[in-house]
């Protein structure tokens, strides 16, 4: 045969190609045209904000676009073992002129301060000799500013100063791993006992890891009873199991704050039948435990439901093969029916996993100070100090820290056996 | 060794589901070692729930079921070494060919040189040899329902199960795999429990037939018989196709009976009628009923042609006949054939001996 494809064509001889391509054109507009409303609202809801939250984490054109005379002569600045020369502190001495004229050499003060302690006290001084028009425009600006503050003099902060240069930073996300860029410009861990990020990262992934580990331990048994029961059993159980998902996140965990709270149901059950004395309850809430419980029940549908799904498939006649070919129920279960469960397996983990990682009220309400999680430092973050960068520079590690898990899965499982439903 | 006529044995076997209807009622069936025996019935006459019971997936309700002398109704299915083929195949979807077929024999911790032969040995008497690394979805419903039978059979079991294992094939396959598994059985010689609810397969594949309904088996014995000489109106009924007249003994000697009809009378072989006056029904197979016989009959009437329908290899004629019009004729075809044609008179006739005058309707 010969190894030359011949072109088909058509009996019009229009090569079949065009041909198809033609026919089917007008079927793939319609198809983009139905998702396009979608695609939309993705792209408004997802894509740009997450595109802005990033800009956001890595902004830092403030100080850029206050002090541009300051930059502008600290490319002249060449020896960097010495303090700055006097074309940098009129240009700083300029720019803060024209910030104080704006009312915004307080935002200033306060950024500087961020970089390097000390900066607002020096700058309000140089604030007030401005106020009072002390500084003399005709003589060295050096000398004067110098003879200011003896911070001035100290070449610490010119260098502070330099280092906010950039329109750009990673110090947001240096700071959400505990770490800050030095003065010499390396990156150095912040002090042990202000190390509270990186404690809050492994503790999310703690909990994340223990509620989906409980979930799966409790959820694949229901599932398996889900799929196996007769109809009117397993439609009851299915209900048990969607009726705490068809209410509303804040009245369950309400609710297990009232089950576990020191004088709560639990503990007066516990009291009942003298398993703990009356002046002993243990603490079940604020703190780990709570946590735990909570999470795991809230989550736990959505491992079942993939899993059910998955478990639904799978006929009941494989079990009694492997039982018939002489595999006891153990081994029938392991070799036969578990692997099958893999993908159900796997996307229930998995989507737990993500859920359980960017956890918020539950936490919250149920964690106390313990229980605190990294999306809890966002929210504060948010709301509290309003350093949305910072928020933000966290909010896409966590997506990052998610998007790894997932490339993770992917190599060890494979996304493909994903079976959601 | 002698063959133990009794290797299986189901003893006053009684299943109930719900406690309130009973699914098999007070079944006695022996299977001899080496058989090949077909439980045949129309769907929910129990003949799934006898071989449920047999691989030890249902218990019985009452009785015993016995394997070569031992009470197994005690003993879980994993214990009992009985094959398996399942309607559905049953294949691991996870495992490929060769680890399917090693599965019986991995869990009874062969040896994997043992374990290779064995597979080997399965695989090339199913003719799938070269199929060990496919995976069960890559092989056609032919293959898969092959498959199946290899790895029932791959651990020597001394009896297998096969529950309706050709249901899902279509025709042309359906066929060439009941002669194979006829062929592996022949070959092996082992025991062979066989479910099915289409009775040509039955008649193919079986030494003997047991015909289930209503939880009961209404009639046991070889093919030939069975389709020859059913002996009651179900099974004549149910296997192959019959003419039935529905009528009263008039008159009764030892190997023949007039019996009334609406408006004439017939000569018919008194199977389960007695005595006078005992409503029957009167089953004749198409075949047996001639068109203008040459020889001496001695039932001869005139019919009316009411529909001709070719089948290929033979014609079917429906006639009204002796007041009925269900009356059905089976005319091979040949160059010698009549023309026949529809509102047609024409003489039909058979003999008394294969009019079987059965329990009534």
């Amino acid at each position: 045969m010969s190894s030359e494809t011949k072109q088909i064509l058509t009996t019009d001889g229009i090569p079949l190609e065009v041909s198809l391509k033609k026919a089917e054109k007008k079927n793939k507009i319609k198809a983009f045209l139905l998702v396009a409303p979608l695609l939309l609202f993705l792209v408004i809801t997802y894509i740009f904000p997450i595109g802005d939250m990033f800009m956001r984490s890595v902004d830092d054109r403030m100080v850029t676009n206050m002090l541009p005379k300051t930059f502008k002569a600290m490319e002249k600045w060449e020896n960097l073992e010495e303090l700055p020369p006097e074309e940098v502190y009129r240009g700083f001495y300029e720019d803060y002129k024209v910030l104080v004229e704006k009312q915004e050499h307080g935002k200033l003060g306060q950024r500087l301060n961020k970089e390097k302690n000390g900066f607002n006290t020096i700058t309000k001084r140089l604030f007030r000799q401005i106020k009072r028009n002390k500084i003399d425009e005709s003589i060295s600006i050096k000398d004067q500013i110098n003879k200011i503050h003896k911070r001035w003099r100290n070449i610490e902060f010119w260098l502070a100063i330099k280092r906010t240069a950039p329109p750009y930073t990673m110090a947001k996300y240096l700071k959400g791993m505990d770490m800050y860029v030095a003065s010499d410009g390396s990156i150095a861990q912040v002090d042990e006992d202000r190390r509270i990020h990186r404690i809050l990262w492994l503790r999310t992934l703690e909990i994340a890891f223990f509620v989906t580990l409980f979930s799966f331990f409790m959820g694949y048994p229901i599932a398996h009873l889900l799929a196996t029961l007769p109809m009117k059993y397993s439609n009851l159980l299915m209900i048990c199991v969607l009726l705490p998902f068809w209410t509303s996140l804040l009245v369950r965990t309400a609710s297990w704050m009232i089950l576990l709270q020191q004088q709560g149901v639990v503990n007066d059950f516990f009291v009942m039948i003298g398993l703990v004395g009356d002046d002993n309850r243990p603490e079940m809430m604020y703190n780990k435990v709570g946590t735990y419980v909570a999470m795991t029940q809230i989550l736990l549908p959505f491992m079942v439901l993939p899993l059910y799904s998955v478990m639904k498939t799978i006929s009941p006649s494989l079990m009694r093969a492997g039982k018939s070919l002489g595999g006891t129920p153990f081994v029938a279960f392991w070799k036969v029916y578990f692997p099958l469960t893999i993908p159900g397996i796997g996307a229930g983990c998995l989507l737990v996993f993500i859920l359980a990682i960017g956890y918020y009220i539950t936490p919250a309400l149920v964690g106390g100070a313990s229980g605190t999680l990294i999306s809890n430092q966002i929210a504060f973050h948010m709301k509290t100090t309003l350093d949305w960068s910072f928020a933000s520079a966290m909010g896409l590690m966590l997506l990052t820290g998610v998007l790894v898990i997932y490339w993770i899965y992917n190599k060890l499982v494979g996304v493909d056996n994903i079976k959601l439903g | 060794m002698s063959k133990n006529p009794e290797f299986v044995k189901f003893d006053k076997v009684d299943k109930s589901y719900d406690g309130k209807v009973l699914v098999v009622k007070d079944l006695q069936l022996d299977i001899a070692e080496g058989e090949f025996i077909t439980m045949l019935g129309p769907s929910g006459s129990g003949k799934t729930t006898c071989l449920m019971m047999l691989a030890g997936f249902e218990t019985p309700t009452h009785g015993e079921i016995l394997l070569d002398g031992n009470i197994i109704s005690n003993i879980p299915p994993h214990k009992r070494g009985i094959g398996m083929v399942f309607q559905n195949y049953a294949l691991f979807p996870h495992m490929t060919v060769y680890e399917n077929l090693a599965f019986p024999l991995r869990v009874r911790k062969v040896e994997k040189d043992e374990i290779d032969k064995k597979v080997d040995k399965a695989l090339s008497m199913v003719s799938l040899s070269g199929f060990e690394t496919r995976m069960p979805a890559q092989l056609s419903g032919g293959q898969q329902q092959r498959v199946a039978v290899a790895r029932a059979l791959v651990f020597d079991p001394a009896v297998v199960l096969m529950d309706e294992p050709l249901g899902a094939l279509d025709k042309n396959l359906r066929e060439s795999m009941q002669y194979e598994i006829k062929h592996i059985h022949e070959s092996i010689g082992v025991t062979v429990v066989y479910v099915t609810h289409d009775q040509s397969e039955a008649l193919t594949m079986s030494n003997r037939i047991a015909v289930f309904n209503d939880g009961k088996v209404q009639q046991l014995s070889n093919p030939a018989e069975l389709y020859e000489k059913p002996v009651n109106s179900f099974v004549a009924e149910f296997i192959g196709e019959n003419n039935t007249f529905n009528g009263e003994v008039v008159d009764i000697d030892k190997d023949k009976c007039k019996v009334k009809l609406a408006n004439s009378e017939i000569l018919a072989n008194p199977i389960s009628v007695k005595s006078k006056g005992e409503k029957t029904t009167v089953s004749l197979r198409p075949e047996r009923a001639l068109i203008n016989p040459t020889d001496k009959m001695d039932n001869m009437f005139t019919g009316n042609i009411e529909e001709v329908i070719y089948h290929g290899d033979h014609t079917r004629v429906r006639l009204n006949l002796l007041g009925s019009s269900e009356f059905i004729l089976k005319v091979p075809n040949s160059t010698s054939n009549l023309e026949l044609k529809v509102s047609q008179d024409i003489n039909i006739g058979w003999n008394s001996v294969d009019a079987r005058a059965l329990d009534p309707k």
